[in-house]
């Protein structure tokens, strides 16, 4: 693989704090290598400043190996950047060119508050999960042999494949209507998928997506922005199969 | 002050047992009165919180991410070991504690690691039932591999991804106790004190990280789960925000800091590129079942690896270790890659990397799978497609990662691989219940010393932590609790709390106003460098001498020249970098000294003084055979106590994998 140096322009979204406002600053950044991590530029970006006596960018991040969910810019218009399937911290500047204006901003969504910078509130995706997206199973330990309950492998797979969800909250800064569908049915999906998660199956989907809307997340319109955003491609069928889990349970509440 | 390990009488078998049999409880009510405090949400955090929260007590859990599903346990790759036995392969409880007492070189405490070998199948019944999707074979039942150190399959998993399933399970159950109230969650909030009083611990100080605010909170016990330290040496496999300030801060309390010196340098890691690297990116052990280890037999070969020759490759872990080869535990295989590179076999631009290649496993699993398609004489690129297929639902996100990072197709060519540093196995010292040398201050997890003596093997992590959070606490923490109903809360107005509260405040204000003019990430890079050319994987006196002396000049300058921009009363990073930093310079010097005094080779621990003729690690059990926990008396100033191990199960052996 060639490597290469470039020099860029950073047009980074500054805001002090949720009640200010906010604009873009325009930096310049020279000698990046094209092995950089696209955070590792960041890092560059925010000792220049610090040398010149600026405030650094604030922006969250953390493992730095796309699992945590933490990492959370809108690179060029799109959540983490150009590349499929990734997160902010595992895109690399191989990405980028010599001479390239890079625009970040911040995820844009009413139930996402700035805190500063880069920096967005998403704890409402927390208490998402907290009406309802677990099994509500004690911890004791005194439950049956994890192999009396075969599951058939192309069941646990889905599930798994829908349970990748890092939580990131790409989905909604891709959406136009910041709707939080793909996550929500990510979640929906990973437990009804599962003999685990069937005595609350109905009671979940319906806490659950009442909270979503609590929370001021959109509506769904199916333009798919968000699974083709998803760092761990979490498929639009999900939301689909929330629909039905939605309409069953609708159908035979109980009050 | 004698370490009383508080080790239950009896045989090795029957000491959980009759320990749970026989311990103390707290009826309902009174735990309703209690507060405990527990300090970050990882696998121990957050089984612990979630679990103690079910029990009943009234519990506060911290973390400085923004999410209690963002910790660090998430990032673990391959598995996690249970005595299981499903595959009937010859596994059982005593051969998964004595694989884990070996795999620790035989410095670690003989009925903890039973213990825990005890609860590791419970863990899984556990998760599965908290709808944990582990990898199933055709039947539907769990799948099982092999890791590194062990002769059986016991290691369940979820893809690449085990740690984060297993984690997304605890912090289920812990939102399922916030709603429910039983827990109150502080998202964004770092500990920096532990509140002492007439030696027992009452409470903690936390910074608000979004305001700077400074909060107080009593509780009737403390739980310090915040995991290692290996980001004393800057890079390492740790997320940028692992740290050591909680653990710091109660060894500066007067906890016991246990065996800092043994940490674990990881053998399969992608290499560095460069100056400005900020972390390291572990490629899973599992990749050990498939992957064969090599470097050309020749100096300075240049060529492409795919045009050098089986024959004029040195497949060297296999050559020197037949009976486990590729899976030989961590820090054997590190210490053999660092080896080969420093003899100057090493591939890559830097020459600091070994191949990992999956070309035979490609074509095995290739094979396999024709014959099961019923492909006759299948060409020898349709066996590899086949193969490469076989590989990507085994590894894919590994490979993938791999892709990202580094641009190279692993499918296509070997990986370049290279040790870094991955996990701590000393910590802060505890007893049989858990608890440090500061009463009501128990720790769990990474960030205690007790189960992984001087190496840790593969999937162990995430089965001590969840061991230590679901299974043991919620018994250790209510037999010393029991008596604490005759005692009345703390309040947070009390005078111990005012001191505290002062001493966090003055440390803050003090990073604040150096006004230097170098920035906190430079003075860890160059932290990080003295740990890892002197404290990292091979270590003699001279070295350790001279680091400990330069760690303390780079102290000196830290506290002179260093530049924090903002101000502390808003969201301000670069303060709590500095503020993490200047604990992991103390951590750092105390590091050299533990392995300066330990005139053995152990595990991670290898001083070149002491090897085999063959330069394998030579322990000296006649001096050696303890736990060395330092109390720190004042700066640059530690007294060493010691906790003599006994191994009466297990007989003292020369470790051996070939």
């Amino acid at each position: 693989m060639q490597h290469y140096k470039m020099n860029l322009t950073i047009q980074v979204w500054r805001q002090k704090n949720a009640l200010e406002k906010g604009q873009f600053e325009s930096y310049q950044v020279k000698d990046i290598s094209s092995e950089m991590s696209f955070l590792e530029m960041f890092d560059v970006l925010n000792e220049q400043l610090l040398q010149e006596g600026k405030d650094p960018v604030a922006f969250d991040h953390d493992c730095r190996e796309g699992i945590c969910g933490m990492c959370s810019m809108y690179i060029n218009g799109k959540p983490h950047g150009p590349w499929q399937a990734n997160t902010t911290c595992q895109l690399h500047m191989r990405a980028f060119k010599d001479g390239d204006t890079i625009v970040v901003e911040p995820w844009r969504a009413q139930a996402f508050p700035v805190i500063k910078d880069l920096v967005v509130d998403r704890s409402a995706f927390d208490r998402i999960i907290q009406a309802g997206g677990y099994v509500s199973v004690g911890t004791s330990g005194n439950t049956i042999d994890a192999n009396v309950i075969p599951i058939e492998k192309q069941k646990a797979d889905m599930a798994f494949a829908a349970a990748m969800c890092i939580g990131c909250g790409a989905c909604v800064a891709a959406c136009k209507n910041s709707s939080a569908m793909l996550f929500l049915s990510a979640k929906v999906s990973h437990l009804s998928l599962l003999p685990q998660g069937q005595p609350e199956r109905k009671i979940r989907v319906l806490n659950m997506l009442n909270k979503m809307d609590e929370e001021g997340f959109g509506a769904c319109t199916n333009t798919n922005a968000c699974e083709a955003t998803c760092p761990k491609e979490i498929s639009v069928t999900n939301i689909a199969r929330l629909n039905l889990e939605y309409l069953n349970a609708s159908l035979s509440k109980q009050d | 002050m004698i370490l009383e390990s508080k080790i239950p009488e009896g045989s090795i078998e029957s000491k959980w047992t009759q320990y749970k049999g026989h311990c103390k409880l707290v009826n309902p009510p009174n735990k309703r009165k209690m507060t405990i405090l527990v300090i970050g949400t990882g696998l121990a955090g957050a089984s612990a919180a979630a679990t103690l929260g079910e029990l009943g007590y009234k519990v506060k859990a911290f973390c400085f991410q923004d999410s209690p599903r963002r910790a660090h346990s998430i990032a673990a790759q391959g598995g996690i070991n249970a005595a299981k036995n499903y595959p009937n392969d010859g596994d059982s409880v005593f051969r998964l504690f004595y694989d884990t007492i070996k795999g620790g070189d035989y410095r670690s405490r003989e009925a903890n690691v039973h213990r825990l070998a005890e609860v590791s199948s419970n863990i899984i019944d556990q998760c599965v039932a908290q709808g944990v999707p582990f990898a199933r074979e055709y039947s539907g039942l769990l799948s099982n591999r092999s890791f590194g150190g062990t002769q059986v399959q016991r290691t369940f998993y979820a893809a690449g991804q085990t740690g984060q399933q297993l984690l997304i399970g605890a912090y289920q159950a812990l939102e399922r106790q916030i709603a429910i109230g039983n827990v109150t969650m502080y998202n964004r909030h770092e500990m920096l004190d532990v509140v002492v009083k007439d030696g027992k611990a009452v409470g903690i100080i936390v910074r608000n990280l979004l305001d700077g605010k400074i909060e107080r909170f009593a509780g009737t016990a403390v739980l310090l789960c915040s995991g290692g330290y290996g980001n004393v040496f800057y890079l390492s496999t740790n997320a940028m925000g692992a740290n050591a300030t909680a653990a710091w801060k109660a060894h500066n309390k007067g906890a016991l800091f246990a065996n800092p010196c043994f940490t674990q340098i990881h053998p399969t890691c992608i290499p560095v590129s460069g100056e400005y690297q900020s972390k390291l990116t572990l490629m899973s052990e599992s990749l050990r079942n498939d992957g064969r280890i090599w470097v050309p037999k020749k100096k300075g070969d240049e060529r492409h690896p795919a045009d050098i020759p089986e024959d004029e490759r040195d497949y060297y872990l296999e050559r020197k270790y037949p009976a486990f080869g590729n899976l030989v535990p961590r820090d054997v295989a590190s210490r053999a890659a660092k080896e080969q590179c420093d003899t100057g076999l090493g591939v890559g631009t830097s020459k600091k990397a070994v191949y990992l290649d999956f070309g035979s496993a490609i074509e095995r699993y290739g094979k396999e799978k024709a014959h099961i398609q019923d492909i006759h004489n299948p060409s020898i690129d349709k066996i590899k497609e086949l193969g490469r297929i076989v590989l990507s639902e085994k590894y894919g996100n590994l490979f993938d990662m791999y892709m990202k990072i580094t641009g190279e197709n692993p499918y296509l060519q070997p990986m370049r691989i290279y040790p870094a540093v991955h996990y701590t196995m000393g910590g802060l010292w505890v007893d049989y219940e858990l608890q440090s040398t500061v009463k009501g201050l128990y720790v769990l997890g990474e960030a205690n010393f007790s189960d992984h003596g001087a190496n840790r093997l593969g999937a162990s992590s995430l089965m001590q932590g969840l061991a230590d959070g679901y299974f043991v606490i919620p018994y250790t923490l209510g037999n010393n609790l029991a008596q604490e109903i005759y005692n009345k809360p703390i309040s947070t107005d009390d005078p111990i709390f005012d001191i505290s509260e002062k001493a966090v405040r003055t440390q803050i204000e003090k990073l604040m106003n150096i006004k230097g003019k170098t920035s906190a990430d430079t003075f860890h890079k160059r932290l990080g460098k003295i740990m890892w050319d002197k404290c990292g994987m091979a270590r003699n006196e001279k070295n350790l001498k001279e680091a400990i002396i330069e760690i303390q000049a780079l102290k000196k300058e830290f506290w002179q020249d260093l530049k924090i921009p903002g101000s502390q009363n808003e969201f301000n990073p670069e303060l709590e970098k500095a503020g993490r930093i200047a604990d992991f310079i103390e951590l750092g010097e105390l590091m050299c000294i533990d392995a300066l005094h330990r005139n053995e080779s152990c595990g991670g621990h290898f001083r070149e003084e002491y090897q085999t003729p063959e330069g394998e690690a030579l322990r000296q059990d006649e001096q050696f055979s303890y736990v060395a926990a330092w109390h720190r008396k004042a700066e640059h100033e530690w007294e060493l106590f010691k906790e003599p191990l006994v191994f009466d199960s297990i007989k003292l052996a020369q470790r051996n994998y070939k």
